[in-house]
């Protein structure tokens, strides 16, 4: 535990009494250090990378390049602030790419037996259903969300691959594309669902009961339980929430493309995984924000955006993708040898 | 922290005569934040004797048994080996020194096979590819020296505990080591079980390993020992010669109250106070069994034992965080609950025994912690109104006296003590009618342990019922009206603050009369005392 004899400025500015001291971990230590880059380097990247474009490249500060970014990342970024929530309890879902691409299938095909509103809906229903399956699965069979997910995630792009038989799925008409493609004050549906996705999930988090059970049962499972959370509801929660997202994120590609297509999802959720701990959320549960994934998001799309600005080899964009992806998580692992 | 003088429990080093010493630690100290370990302990263990290493629970044996197999570090002190100082910096560096140590939880993979934990580590091969035929021929011949029957190949997860611990020594023969520290060896055996162990225990000592034999087990280490040692509160009592002891003579050795603590005078209950909380028939075997318990209104119930005898899976049933048999009744009214949720609902709350494991979410902040289970009565629709929040929060732990320079930080920025204070005062918000408070001063310091006693008869003087469980006795005698004994998962002795001495309640937790061992066993010495 902690070192009684270490000085700390805390400690006299709270005024203890000598009855009982109150001794602090040293904040000017390693893990201090590390502890306040990791809060705010995500907004110093972007922040620098920011900076770094606007100087580079005419093209990049234009508000059609910018909302072209914000409109390519919306699918994937609603997907990452629902993974958001997930990773803060402690789980992973790598079936959300899946779930997406399944539910643009089922949109495209009811679309065209139903309707195109009908379909989106449906699509999206059948999502959250998914991601019900997933939770029920995960907290009440006992099954490693890894690998609970990869299973059902695999089923689900086998039953969409099923019911395209191989081909897209066209939707003819406007009505369904007007959710991926129509404007509101010259911005694009998708992206005010993506904003509107942030502001809802973000007061979620922070300010509701259900909020602090995603950080108690994935901060300490047995001490929320202790506290009488009833932490299966919660992990059955997340996942739905995740499989909602999902559904939508599909929803607005379908919608945007007009057609149903079957796939995996692998890389779609790879990157919104990849957006949510680059922007601090720990792997290992318990921490994290929803602003943090905004920034993962916008720092990985930038430098995507950049690198297609400045002509660079897509292949080092991976790689610096990677290496950041890294250095996120190496800086999670060092704090937390820190805080243990 | 002041040195204890004088009196029968001063440190009195007695070197052993006989052949050299093995090892020998000198002025070993060991503390855990303000909590102390051990305190300046100098021993020595001569070559191939059986040293035992005796006391009441949290006494320092286990810890200084780890530190004598590498495998903790003390703050102070030298360890020798064989007359020459060394510092191990991890078990395998003590490994390589010829010393081996059997935790209580034995350290084998259960899912490959028995030979592969025997030579995990060490395995014999050549060029980097094991030598299964080398490997063969040494199992069969350690499985011959210590009696194991099983195939080599038998997965170790389907064996019984007792074959288990004799593969993890099998594995310390393989390291080739000299020195074997078995910590609680026989605690988890059936009798026949343990009588074998130990006869094996002795073959080994007879081709020359010395043992350093750490146990509750006051007839096992009369039975086995050459020398034993005695600690209690972290300090060396005595090292004899374990003819000269007797079961007697070993817990007088261990009674004695710690100077620094002084409890304060729970008031009794009232008269006639009601039953709260009334168990009967509570079981979950193996852990416990039978249990009838009743806590009236403001009593302090002390549950006693050893460490492993059941205290704690009693109070987590109590609680609802494990499924068991029998009936509750809280009021007078019978009760169901199946979940920690529904126990607090009904106004029992846990402070249990690990509160970073299991009390705290350590990451998150003092108010989230406080406010955790009662998260409703500062919410509204589902939306926590914040000023609100940090107002209960202020309130219930300015009421119990814990101290943080800002309730935003993360509760592990707190000291051990005021981190218990949280862990309590998340339950005080809503005043409970029954608290299980299972180890409330485990490796907090002698402040906040004050404290934390003060709080505890505070609070039955509110007229809430508590149970409360330490693995220090003096802490369950200072503040219990009443104290039941567990062994063996039963109760095995209630007495009420009068009759309660540690002698009595010692002998019933160590078993000391007839009964030893699960209830009902007949015993080994049987002409002790």
């Amino acid at each position: 535990m902690s070192d009684e004899t270490t000085p700390s400025a805390q400690l006299t500015a709270g005024g203890e009494s000598p009855a009982v001291r109150l001794p602090l971990r040293d904040r000017r230590s390693l893990g201090g250090v590390v502890n306040a880059l990791r809060d705010y380097v995500i907004v110093l990247s972007v922040a620098v990378v920011f900076l770094v474009l606007t100087f580079s490249s005419d093209v990049f500060l234009t508000s059609t390049n910018l909302l072209n970014v914000l409109e390519q990342v919306a699918p994937v970024g609603i997907i990452a602030i629902a993974l958001t929530y997930v990773l803060i309890a402690g789980e992973f879902d790598i079936s959300a790419g899946a779930i997406a691409a399944f539910t643009g299938v089922v949109a495209a095909k009811l679309a065209n037996s139903i309707g195109p509103w009908e379909g989106l809906i449906l699509g999206v229903l059948a999502a959250t259903g998914i991601g019900l399956l997933n939770g029920l699965l995960i907290a009440y069979g006992g099954i490693n969300s890894f690998v609970c997910t990869l299973a059902v995630g695999l089923m689900v792009a086998g039953v969409a691959v099923l019911i395209t038989k191989g081909f897209l799925l066209t939707v003819p008409g406007d009505t369904f594309a007007t959710l991926g493609t129509s404007e509101l004050l010259g911005v694009k549906y998708s992206v005010w669902l993506l904003v509107a996705i942030v502001v809802l999930f973000a007061f979620v988090l922070h300010r509701t009961t259900f909020g602090r059970w995603l950080y108690a049962v994935g901060g300490n499972l047995e001490a929320a339980r202790l506290s009488g959370i009833n932490t299966k509801m919660v992990k059955v929660s997340a996942f739905a929430i995740s499989g909602l997202a999902a559904g939508l994120a599909g929803a607005i590609i379908a919608s945007r493309t007009s057609q149903g297509q079957a796939g995996d999802g692998i890389s779609t959720v790879l990157f919104a995984f990849a957006a949510v701990v680059v922007g601090g959320t720990s792997v290992q549960g318990g921490r994290g924000a929803v602003w943090r994934t905004v920034f993962g998001l916008l720092l990985l799309a930038l430098i995507g955006n950049g690198f297609n600005l400045l002509s660079v080899e897509p292949i080092y964009q991976q790689i610096v993708q990677g290496a950041i992806i890294l250095a996120a998580v190496a800086a999670d692992a060092l704090s937390r040898r820190q805080a243990a | 922290m002041p040195r204890r003088e004088g009196g029968d429990v001063a440190a009195a080093v007695q070197p052993v005569p006989g052949p050299a010493a093995h090892v020998e630690v000198r002025g070993i100290s060991k503390h855990y934040g303000g909590a102390r370990a051990l305190e300046d302990i100098s021993l020595q263990v001569s070559e191939g004797s059986i040293h035992a290493l005796v006391g009441e629970n949290g006494a320092g044996k286990s810890t200084l048994g780890k530190i004598i197999a590498g495998a903790i570090h003390p703050d102070a002190g030298d360890l020798l080996l064989r007359g020459r100082p060394v510092t191990f910096r991890s078990p395998r560096e003590a490994i390589r020194s010829g010393i081996a140590i059997m935790d209580q939880e034995l350290a084998l993979v259960p899912t490959v096979p028995v030979i592969d934990n025997v030579f995990m580590g060490v395995e014999r091969s050549r060029r980097g590819v094991v030598s299964q035929s080398v490997q063969r021929r040494l199992f069969a011949e350690y499985a011959a020296r210590i009696g194991f029957e099983h195939s080599p190949r038998t997965d170790t997860g389907r064996l019984s505990t007792a074959d288990q611990q004799k593969v993890a020594i099998m594995s310390a023969l393989a390291r080739e080591a000299e020195l074997i520290v078995m910590d609680e060896p026989t605690a988890a055996l059936t009798r026949r079980e343990a009588e074998r162990l130990l006869e094996t225990t002795r073959d080994l000592a007879r081709g020359g390993v010395t043992v350093i034999f750490v146990s509750h087990f006051l007839a096992d280490v009369l039975a086995l020992a050459d020398v034993v040692t005695v600690l209690k509160d972290g300090r060396l009592v005595k090292t004899a010669p374990a003819r000269e002891e007797t079961e007697e003579s070993l817990v007088t050795a261990m009674l004695g109250r710690s100077l620094e603590l002084v409890f304060p005078d729970p008031r009794p209950p009232r008269e006639g106070a009601p039953v709260r909380l009334s168990a009967r028939g509570l079981s979950r075997p193996p852990a416990f069994s039978d249990i009838d318990i009743d806590i009236h209104e403001g009593e302090i119930v002390g549950l006693a034992g050893l460490v492993g005898s059941g205290r704690t899976e009693i109070a987590r049933a109590l609680f609802g965080a494990d499924p068991a048999s029998g009936t509750l009744e809280l009021d007078g009214r019978p009760l169901r609950h199946r979940s920690p949720g529904r126990a607090i609902r009904n106004g029992i709350v846990m402070l249990p025994e690990s509160r970073k494991d299991q009390g705290l979410v350590m990451l998150r902040s003092i108010t989230e912690n406080v406010t955790m289970p009662h998260l409703s009565a500062v919410a509204s629709r589902g939306v926590v109104r914040r000023g609100e929040e940090r107002r209960v929060a202020q309130e219930v732990l300015a009421s119990v006296d814990a101290r943080a320079a800002s309730l935003s930080m993360p509760v592990s920025s707190l000291s051990g003590g005021n981190q218990q204070k949280v862990a309590l005062a998340k339950w005080l918000i809503r005043k409970p009618r029954v608290l299980i408070a299972d180890e409330p001063t485990r490796g907090v310091d002698v402040g906040a342990k004050r404290a934390i006693y003060e709080l505890l008869c505070g609070l039955a003087a509110e007229g809430i019922g508590i149970l409360l469980i330490s693995s220090e006795l003096e802490e369950v005698l200072g503040l219990s009206h009443r104290v039941l004994v567990v062994r063996g998962g039963r109760i095995v002795g209630q007495f009420d603050r009068s009759e309660a001495d540690e002698e009595r309640v010692m002998r019933a937790a160590f078993g000391g009369d007839p009964s030893r061992r699960n209830g009902g066993e007949e015993m080994r010495i049987p002409d002790v005392g």
